[in-house]
């Protein structure tokens, strides 16, 4: 190769100003490859970070399996854990039945997502198509706030607000219950589904709603016969999405469901959640113990229940993005 | 017509974006120092017959290149080192662009990357390429601006200086004088007149009088395909050796 | 709904256009009222509670009185400590994901696997954080294990935020670079991050009220209810202004309100601070583009 190799030439190149050309500048060949390894070391580096979302999604499931396998393998009853409603931990002869768990878990849930996702999409459609400029500014960074307010505050508010308020309004003795979570889950699950909701709108092209206007529709025809349908799988998972974090929801129903394990008959009935359940138990168990070990199950259950909801999601997403 | 010694030679070179075939079946040998013009309709490969010169292609997604690329009678696509291959190409891209940073830092760019750091140095390289580009009395009061808020053809001219900053041996421009006033154009010409002595050049021009006054030899691409390469004069004379290229440079297509 | 509709029709339509308008308005106004509502109320009961003793001074007498500095100290330190974690491997992440990955089924796997960091549960974070860092690595109930727990959890915040910024940047400045000879890691270094800043920025800001809001991640891994000494290094337990508010409003009979309520305001306030320090920096940058 006939190239020189000079490191910081003597000779000013500006010298040959003009028409010529300098001598190629670069560094001696030891400096180059000393570069070339640093370049590969930090190359390498990068590379290791991108995987690391793989590697600790797996480390995750790996660790929390890895407190639970002892019992889900040892004498643990999955049938009855799933179907039985006697959750009796710390009795002398304890049975782990969480049904009644699951139950509140998914009448939490279930009422949250009757609040919010007509909220939600109702907003993310007020926000998309019929509000513009500042308004919309306003209005992203109010819904960005309320996705901001942290879960243990928003618990406390279902117990310093929300409480008194329900006993006042259906008049019963207890406010912390299923009507109580799942107001609070409700507004912290809507700024997901009206972020993903907006995406999924906006990913609708121009050309539809033009050409709808075009033909005499009013804003309110284009976004209900067209854009809704156009937009379907996107705001199926901005739904999807929302579901998944009500049900892993922790802190908020762990204070304003009213911490009693119980398959409720109505909206004003305590419960306590799969979530709220380990967050309160497992502060008072031995290490080790089967009921130490029941709630690592159970937190295997949630996180096998919100990769499938998760999973869902994406594949829904994927199919939107594609068109 | 057989190069002895070529400075550059492709042989059956193939260049595919997944289905679809960008050039097929090139063979072509350029000589030192030469000032090759390459024409054709848009879509026909110029611009990937350049960067497949200096690997860049490589970093397209679904690209894929084979076929036999020589520099010296050295395999490009052997050489371990692509950024020192890169640096002895100079491109210059149909559009202009300048980078998000200052004037200076634009040309010092290549050299700094290089491992320069001498200040003097990067100041005599700096100068000289933006005096070769035709751009330094417009820009020698505000070196400090930024790239990107340069006129469109103050930013083309400054996509040249950074092309010969790291002293090339090889220069590509793919119609560098899109964005150019006919001017400016000129005092370019000029400048790749005496740039010869140093260097090869590929020439992708549209302009057939650009072609003229420049080229020594032209190549025809017209969908992926090398229809001629000849003298100048014979390619767009009256009587070209492929009946297409005759149509397509006096305007009967493309 | 063709062109030539009756006026009646016409009048219909006019009319379910109106109410589908105010519909949704009101939907969002009643999602926009509670947030007002809340931080009016908080604010209204909780400032009362503030003043520099109240942020500067021990809480006293089984936490019914003094105030809760130890708790603003240990939050900083755990949102430190999980910052200095998560924002190098987020943004290098986010660098390998759109700079050097290609369209594969290896990069949609990361992809999924990054979704999932998000949406697991934080509670099964918390869990993870056990059964990894206080167990089987022994780094016991300390600042580390929480802010590892909170790091991991906090990360595709930051992958997110740095990924979209950095695939703002035009290919056309990439190309440059190469064309120049620079290597693909001096185009990412010199070119590419300098002009995602804002990006990089906005999310390490949401990953700091992220960290400092998370309650459920740190219970278990490092977090404690009352510890009479700040925390001298990452082996320390500490108190954590999210946990005390739980701690405060759950586990204590007879606090005061206002010191329940200030906590809470203290809290928000943070949180809020910092989604607005963001929002300013990102539309401060936008406007100061430079292409």
């Amino acid at each position: 190769m006939s190239r020189e190799e000079v490191e910081g030439a003597g000779a000013n190149p500006g010298a040959e100003l003009g028409t010529g050309l300098g001598p190629r500048l670069g560094r001696s060949p030891a400096r180059q490859r000393l570069h070339r390894a640093k370049e590969l070391l930090i190359e390498t580096v990068i590379r290791v970070c991108g995987v690391s979302a793989v590697i600790f999604v797996f480390g995750i499931f790996y660790f929390v399996f890895r407190e639970a396998a002892p019992l889900l393998f040892g004498g643990l009853d999955l049938g009855e854990l799933l179907t039985s409603g006697e959750w009796y931990p710390d009795s002398d002869n304890p049975r782990y039945g969480a049904f009644a768990l699951i139950a509140g878990t998914l009448a939490v849930t279930l009422l949250a997502m009757l609040i919010a996702v007509p909220l939600g999409l109702g907003a993310a459609i007020f926000v998309s198509e019929f509000s513009r400029g500042r308004t919309r500014e306003i209005l992203k960074i109010v819904i960005e706030l309320l996705a901001a307010i942290p879960s243990v505050v928003w618990g406390f508010i279902g117990l310093v607000i929300m409480n008194p308020l329900i006993i006042d309004l259906f008049d019963t003795p207890v406010g912390l219950n299923v009507l109580n979570g799942a107001i609070l889950l409700a507004l912290m699950s809507v700024p997901i589904i009206v972020s993903i909701g907006e995406d999924a709108l906006k990913a609708v092209p121009d050309t539809y709603r033009e050409a709808a206007e075009a033909m005499g529709a009013t804003r309110w025809q284009v976004t209900w016969r067209v854009l809704l349908p156009a937009a379907r799988n996107g705001l199926l998972a901005a739904v999807l999405l929302g579901v998944g974090r009500a049900v892993g929801e922790t802190m908020a129903v762990l204070m304003a469901t009213g911490h009693s394990v119980n398959v409720p008959d109505s909206p004003l009935d305590s419960v306590r959640t799969i979530t709220a359940t380990i967050a309160s138990e497992l502060g008072e168990t031995a290490q080790g113990s089967d009921h130490y070990r029941v709630l690592f199950v159970l937190g295997s259950l949630l996180f096998l229940i919100t990769f499938l909801v998760n999973l869902t999601a994406d594949l829904v997403i994927r199919g939107f993005k594609r068109r | 017509m057989v190069v002895q010694h070529p400075k550059i030679a492709f042989r059956d070179l193939k260049v595919r974006y997944g289905e679809k075939t960008a050039l097929e079946g090139i063979n072509l040998e350029v000589a030192k120092n030469e000032i090759l013009g390459i024409i054709g309709p848009a879509g026909s490969g110029k611009t990937s017959l350049l960067r497949v010169l200096n690997r860049t292609l490589q970093n397209t997604p679904g690209a894929k290149v084979t076929g036999d690329v020589r520099i010296d009678g050295e395999d490009i696509h052997r050489m371990r080192d692509v950024s020192g291959l890169r640096r002895r190409i100079g491109m210059v891209a149909p559009l202009p662009v300048g980078l998000p940073m200052s004037v200076y830092d634009n040309v010092a760019f290549a050299p700094r990357m290089a491992g320069v750091t001498d200040k003097k140095v990067l100041d005599g390289v700096v100068e000289r390429c933006l005096r070769q580009a035709a751009l330094w009395e417009e820009v020698e009061k505000r070196l400090g601006d930024l790239g990107t808020k340069l006129s469109g053809g103050q930013q083309q001219r400054l996509t040249i200086a950074r092309a010969l900053s790291h002293s090339p041996e090889i220069l590509c421009l793919d119609e560098f004088s899109i964005a150019i006033d006919p001017v400016t154009t000129m005092r370019i010409e000029e400048v790749l007149k005496e740039l010869r002595k140093h260097m090869t050049i590929f020439l992708v021009t549209n302009l057939v009088q650009q072609a003229r006054r420049l080229a020594d030899r032209t190549a025809f691409l017209l969908l992926g395909e090398l229809v001629e390469v000849g003298p100048t004069e014979e390619v767009f004379g009256r009587n070209p050796r492929d009946r297409r290229t005759f149509d397509y440079v006096h305007g009967i297509f493309g | 709904m063709g062109v030539f509709a009756t006026s009646a029709t016409a009048r219909r339509r006019h009319r379910t256009q109106k109410l589908a308008f105010v519909v949704l308005l009101g939907v969002t106004v009643l999602l926009i009222l509670p947030v007002l509502a809340i931080l009016g109320m908080l604010v209204y009961r909780g400032a009362p509670a503030l003043s520099l003793e109240f942020l500067f001074s021990e809480p006293v007498r089984g936490m019914t009185a003094g105030g809760i500095w130890p708790a603003i100290v240990g939050t900083m330190w755990l949102v430190g400590v999980s910052l200095a974690i998560s924002a190098p491997i987020g943004v290098l992440a986010a660098v390998y994901l759109n700079e050097y990955a290609g369209d594969t089924w290896y990069t949609r796997v990361i992809h999924l696997a990054i979704v999932n960091l998000a949406g697991v549960p934080s509670i099964v974070h918390a869990l993870f954080g056990v059964g990894a860092f206080v167990l089987f690595f022994e780094f016991g109930t300390s600042i580390l294990s929480a802010s590892l727990t909170l790091a991991i959890m906090t990360l595709p915040v930051i992958i997110a935020s740095t990924k979209e910024s950095l695939s703002a940047v035009p290919m056309s400045f990439r190309e440059a670079c190469w064309n120049v000879g620079a290597t693909r890691w001096q185009t990412i270094r010199h070119v590419v991050l300098p002009n995602s800043i804002a990006g990089i920025l906005t999310g390490v800001i949401l990953q700091v009220s992220r960290a400092a809001g998370e309650t459920a991640p740190i219970i278990f891994t490092g977090a404690a209810v009352f510890v009479p000494f700040l925390p001298s290094s990452v082996n320390d337990q500490t108190m954590a202004l999210s946990m005390h508010l739980f701690t405060l409003s759950t586990q204590v009979q007879n606090v005061p309100q206002e010191i329940t309520y200030g906590t809470a305001l203290v809290l928000v306030g943070l949180v809020v601070l910092i989604n607005g320090v963001s929002i300013v920096i990102r539309s401060r940058i936008r406007r100061r583009r430079k292409w």
